[in-house]
């Protein structure tokens, strides 16, 4: 058992260690400064000749937003239809079929905005080339859109007054060409020296000790398993995703790939810190999201390898902590470590299946993704915390006598209109969705559809209930992860969680990059004594408790139908 | 000094009466509507008088009227307490203004009549009331002043004490800075002629009522944004409430209306919902209590914010004038034979200087030798001689600046002692101002006079620096004098030799940095950078240009009523900050007792959430209602009274302020709705 907890602490202090020095070099790369990678300016240059780019031409916060949208919106078409036609298109050895207009839908729009939730298993569901050409695609794009947003959120912070954030399209050039592509090659390289299959060749057939014949997926994964995790984006290659063994063979690539989803969301802290030279804020604010993982982490682990309960009642010793839907391989510590991290994170990919997690565990993750600013995803997990420090600063400013500023600038209706936006959205979507689907199990539960609603749940009761809040928790987290027992691949929920997927990714983005806009337009007021200092602990404090807050207020009766009933019921 | 007895109870009997009044007819959902929050409070409370209604009629579903019609009393009784604080807070602010305004109402007034642009000399008595802009009417000694205008013609004393507190009267005249009189005052000599400045009903104290009554109030730009905040949480719990149903309706549990519309208004932030608009009424009070007329409430809010203060030196920062501080003989000379000189120069001396060297040889037991009356004659001082003295028997005694009297030296042939000079040259480095002696052409020594700094200016000054605020001493003096009263009254910075555009240039300059800057005023040449500042105080002794151009009016004409100002601000913005939080914090408990209440029936195990241990699922919810609307009017007080600021740094003050309304936000609630659940729990 110490061993195992061992492994852990081992994992999260290895991704600091990287974290720092990485960071310090995504400060360098995005401030200009001279750095180890600069070999790759002339493809960078080739790129913007060839796409039209003036890299040099600044763009303001509306300009910025135009041209992430734009983007986004020629990915979501070019993904929609390639998954449309795939069975028809090279690179299929498997002979995969084509994916419904729903599923392709779903697919789509959950790749683009960097969720990640599958709605098919990735063995019969995609072919080679869409998962290298549509999935990998845009596992980096999306890692990509998020840094370069994050990016422009830096230059308003930093600069005193601007209405220039800067260039998009050279961050989100940049955030591949320096960071994600180099990254990956390592990790990627990682995985296939440990069996992760990098080939194109289609389904193996293996004879089992049992004397069974087994057809195995296989295909260039490697590759795609590295962003999917350096990215935060945690959509498999196979349909079990880093449980599977070719996925993620063994403890050491466990570690690797727990490790690397959390590098570039920590990292980016300290490249924060550096990047607008105020290093005690960035601190404050890893402080902050590192307890906030903490609270989260220690009752989960706890509770997995203390065991189920129900099972002790049977008089079955669990000496080796609950191991229903945990691969021997890792252990109940590992696992757990990792159920917290991808769900903090907004990554969704998983080693052990979520839906049997003690239920403790699963109202962990359930907050760690309606949280989804502890580290957080690529990019978009500080741009979520700056939401919280938005209404942070608005509320203590009050609280000192002084109408709110942060960073020079003072916060006003505007700013706190978009911050309230943004928060309501989150509960908006995921409540929203709930009560609908919780709607159909109860009062339309046989409707003629082709997947009835009753049919949706394999479970009944409160854990019924939480697989459905699982469900639009992970999409509006753009998290991907799933309570598997739900029955998810039907018009219902590819349709309602698109929706949510497209809406509470790029709301989320646009919401900070406005107020970061209309922030640094404001005349810049200097520090007096009677300012407040938003990188002092006390802040920190306030902020955690803003976000503990509003999300205790948001989602206090949704828990308390789904995982606490369950909890308390044990 | 007699200052205005100004009553401090926070509930006086004729207010309340008239607040309870206000507190029904600010139900009307037309003027609720203003407030979201209280809006959809309402909206809960006529709902739930619909299902009274329903029941009534036989609907069985929906638990006992009895029970339902409590609910619908306590939420009623919610919106009453909220409009009560809104009211309460516009009546004192009223009563306050009235009691200023009652003094010029109603005074006859002697109208000067006019034929086209000529003054017949024609006087007619005339109401103050009936007076228009633009007219001109006749005060003489004795006459009250029916309106606040301009003098046009003549000079007089005026005793002010009615609007000020200050009993010394005061000198106004025609033309200058000085010519501005208000209405209610008194003429104690002379007769002036006043030319009418406002129309009736436009003068600040009316501008002033107008705001407090709400009716021309103008939501703040902070106010505006809580207000957004406030209304996002409200929306939050919207959905919170209306995803419950399909939620309940999952877990087959039936839920009442009742319960429903309890649980959200219990959620959404009523008690600073209800108290907001009360804490803005309440900051515009208090500044009226210190007398000052602010022009919106914008500007107390800005005041909070600011970050230079600008001061005269004079008034503000020392005591009107130099006075003699010392007397120092030259080499050789006795030092009463020196003081004596003194106080002989200085009999025929009126001003202030003069008067001060009198007094000082007074206190060292020196008074004046007794003079024949023969042969005496006094010498004016004189731009040209720079001088002035006493001739008399034989004597000549000269009192001076240094260089003046070093040439009368000179020139009767004598020397100007060395010792002299290196006493002239110390007294001017330390900011003071020498005054040279001679007798019959020959040094007797040096008088010091020094600016006086006000008695406990410099405390002010820290706990301003303390706030963040930075002072500056705007003077007339040379850069050397200026530098040395600065160091001395521990100012930050200062502006000497200064001219008018000085002022608006420092002001323009700290305004390009992002600062916020005040400044104090009263002469027409004030008036732009009045208006540039962002917050302009004038003096209401000031014109009538400065009134206008500043955002605030000074009753008491007091230059420091800056510092009280800019805590008023910060107290405004702190009660908003604290009573939100407070208010959201009291969800947490809220949540504890009604969630378990929902849902037990159902959930057994949920009673594992009842961690009050509440005697019933009724009794819980009726206690969170019941909290929910008591906690209002406690802390009405604290809304009036405004939380109290102490300069200890802004992240100390979060601490305290977090400790006590958010934590003590958190457990106050559990505490307070298990103590009505015991009491609630004998009917539930």
């Amino acid at each position: 058992m110490h061993t195992e907890l061992f492994g852990v602490v081992v994992s999260f202090l290895l991704t600091v260690i990287l974290a720092i020095p990485l960071g310090k070099y995504i400060a360098r790369v995005f401030a200009g400064e001279k750095n180890i990678t600069d070999f790759m300016q002339p493809v960078e240059r080739l790129i913007y000749r060839f796409s039209g780019i003036d890299p040099k031409k600044g763009m303001n916060w509306k300009e910025f937003l135009k041209a992430v949208l734009t983007v986004n919106l020629v990915w979501l078409v070019y993904a929609f239809f390639l998954l449309l036609f795939q069975a028809h298109l090279p690179l299929n050895p498997d002979g995969n079929p084509n994916q419904t207009p729903d599923l392709a839908f779903n697919t789509a729009i959950s790749f683009l905005v960097n969720c990640d939730l599958q709605h098919y298993s990735g063995e019969s569901g995609l072919t080679y080339l869409t998962q290298l050409f549509v999935v990998t695609f845009l596992q980096f794009v999306s890692a990509a859109t998020g840094m370069a947003c994050l990016i422009a959120m830096l230059v308003g912070f930093k600069e005193k007054t601007t209405n220039n954030l800067g260039n998009f399209w050279t961050y989100f050039v940049k955030s591949i060409t320096r960071i994600l592509l180099p990254l990956s090659i390592v990790i990627a390289t990682i995985l296939a020296l440990n069996g992760t299959p990098a080939s194109f060749d289609g389904k193996d057939s293996i004879v089992t000790l049992q004397g069974d014949s087994v057809h195995v997926s296989r295909g260039p994964a490697a590759g795609m398993i590295a962003i999917k995790h350096l990215g935060t984006n945690g959509g498999g290659w196979f349909g079990a995703n880093s449980a599977h063994p070719l996925e993620n063979p063994n403890y050491f690539t466990n570690m690797v790939e727990v490790v690397s989803q959390v590098l570039i969301p920590m990292a980016v802290i300290f490249a924060m810190g550096i990047f607008i030279k105020r290093k005690k804020f960035a601190y404050v604010i890893f402080g902050v999201m590192t307890v906030g993982m903490l609270v989260l982490l220690v009752p989960t682990i706890i509770s997995e390898i203390h065991g189920n309960p129900q099972i002790a009642k049977m008089g079955i010793t669990q000496a080796t902590g609950a191991m229903e839907g945990k691969e021997v391989r890792f252990g109940p510590a590992a696992s757990g470590y990792w159920s917290i991290v991808t769900t903090i994170i907004s990554t969704g990919s998983v080693n052990s299946m979520h839906d049997s997690a003690m239920p403790l565990s699963g109202m962990m993750q359930l907050l760690g993704m309606m949280v989804n600013a502890f580290y957080g995803g690529c990019g978009v997990g500080l741009l979520n915390y700056f939401i919280y420090i938005i209404i942070a600063v608005f509320i203590s400013g009050l609280m000192v006598g002084r109408t709110p500023e942060f960073m020079g600038h003072k916060v006003e209706a505007r700013e706190v209109k978009i911050a309230a936006l943004v928060t309501l959205l989150s509960a908006f979507l995921i409540k929203g969705g709930t009560a609908l689907a919780a709607y159909f199990v109860a009062h339309h539960a046989n409707i003629g559809w082709a997947v009835q609603p009753a049919n949706w749940l394999n479970n009944p009761s409160y854990h019924g209930f939480s697989e459905m809040l699982y469900e639009f928790t992970s999409s509006n987290a753009n998290n991907g992860s799933g309570f598997e027992g739900l029955g998810d691949n039907n018009i219902f929920w590819n349709v309602s969680t698109g929706i949510v997927l497209i809406l509470a990714r790029f709301i989320p983005i646009i919401g900070p990059i406005a107020i970061i806009g209309l922030l640094a337009n404001k005349k810049h007021i200097p520090d007096s004594a009677g300012t407040l200092k938003t990188d002092s602990l006390t802040f920190g404090l306030m902020t955690f408790a803003v976000i503990l807050i509003i999300n205790a207020l948001s989602y206090f009766p949704a828990l308390a139908l789904g995982p606490i009933a369950e909890f308390l019921s044990q | 000094m007699s200052k205005h007895i100004r009553s401090n109870k926070l509930f006086e009997a004729s207010l309340v009466k008239e607040a309870v009044r206000q507190s029904f007819v600010k139900l009307n959902p037309r003027i609720l509507f203003r407030n979201p929050v209280m809006f959809t409070v309402e909206v809960g409370t006529i709902i739930m008088l619909g299902v009274c209604i329903w029941i009534a009629t036989g609907e069985k579903s929906q638990g006992s009227l009895a029970y339902n019609l409590i609910i619908f009393g306590i939420l009623l009784l919610t919106l009453l307490f909220a409009n009560f604080a809104e009211a309460i807070a516009e009546a004192r602010g009223k009563a306050q203004a009235e009691s200023l305004r009652k003094t010029r109402e109603e005074t006859p007034a002697k109208w000067i009549q006019t034929v086209g642009e000529i003054f017949v000399n024609e006087i007619k008595i005339v109401p103050s009331s009936q007076l228009k802009k633009g007219d001109v009417f006749l005060c003489e000694a004795g006459d009250m002043i029916p309106m606040d205008g301009e003098i046009i013609e003549g000079i007089a004393t005026i005793d002010e004490s009615a609007i000020t507190g200050e009993s010394a009267p005061v000198i106004r005249e025609s033309g200058g800075d000085k010519s501005s009189v208000t209405g209610g005052t008194k003429v104690l000599s002379d007769h002036i002629k006043v030319r009418v400045t406002t129309e009736p009903g436009e003068s600040f104290l009316d501008k002033m009522i107008a705001l407090v009554e709400g009716a021309s109030r103008q939501k703040t730009p902070n106010e505006i944004a809580l207000t957004i905040l406030l209304a996002a949480f409200t929306l939050i719990f919207v959905i919170v409430c209306v995803t419950l149903k399909p939620f309940a309706d999952y877990a087959h549990t039936p839920i009442t209306i009742a319960a429903f519309v309890s649980l959200f208004v219990c959620l959404i932030p009523t008690t600073i919902g209800g108290l907001l608009s009360a804490i803005g009424i309440a900051g515009m009070d208090r500044a009226l209590r210190a007398n000052v007329i602010t022009k919106s409430g914008k500007a107390v809010e800005t005041a909070g914010d600011l970050d230079t203060l600008l001061l005269d030196k004079t008034g503000t920062i020392t005591i009107g004038n130099r006075k003699a501080t010392s007397f120092w003989p030259a080499d050789g000379i006795d030092d009463t034979v020196f003081v004596e000189a003194c106080v002989l120069a200085s009999l025929a001396d009126e001003t202030p200087e003069g008067k001060s060297i009198v007094e000082l040889a007074g206190n060292k037991g020196i008074k004046a030798p007794s003079l024949q009356k023969e042969g005496i004659s006094f010498i004016k001082f004189t731009a040209e001689t720079r001088s002035s003295g006493i001739d008399m028997a034989g004597l000549k005694i000269r009192k001076g600046a240094f260089d003046a009297i070093r040439n009368l030296v000179i020139k009767a042939g004598n020397e100007f002692p060395s010792s002299t000079e290196e006493r002239v040259k110390l007294i001017s480095s330390n900011g003071g101002t020498p005054l040279v002696v001679s007798q019959n052409g020959q040094v007797l020594g040096v008088i010091e006079l020094q600016d006086i700094i006000k008695p406990g200016i410099q405390e002010r000054f820290e706990r301003l620096r303390k706030m963040g605020v930075k002072t500056v001493m705007v003077t007339g003096d040379n850069p050397l004098t200026a530098k040395y009263i600065a160091e001395k009254a521990g100012v930050d910075d200062f502006i000497a030799e200064a001219k008018p555009e000085d002022k608006m240039n420092y002001i323009k300059q700290e305004q390009q940095n992002g600062k916020l800057v005040a400044m104090m005023g009263d002469g027409t040449n004030d008036a732009p950078a009045l208006a540039q500042a962002d917050v302009g105080v004038a003096m209401n002794s000031g014109t009538q240009a400065a009134k206008e151009a500043g955002n605030m009016v000074d009753l008491d004409n007091d230059p420091t009523k800056l510092i009280e100002v800019v805590e008023i601000g910060k107290q405004l913005l702190m009660t908003r900050g604290t009573l939100t939080t407070f208010s959201i914090a009291n969800d947490v408990a809220k949540y504890f007792a009604i969630v378990p209440a929902l849902f037990i029936a159902s959930i057994p195990a949920l009673q594992g959430l009842n961690i009050m241990n509440l005697h019933s699922p009724e009794s819980a919810i009726l206690s969170a209602v019941i909290f929910n609307a008591i906690i209002i009017p406690l802390l009405i007080p604290l809304a009036l009274k405004g939380v109290s600021y102490k300069p200890i740094g802004a992240s100390a003050l979060l601490r305290r302020n977090l400790l006590i309304y958010g934590i003590g936000g958190v457990i106050i609630p559990f505490i307070g709705i298990k103590l009505i659940d015991m009491v609630v729990a004998q009917w539930f």
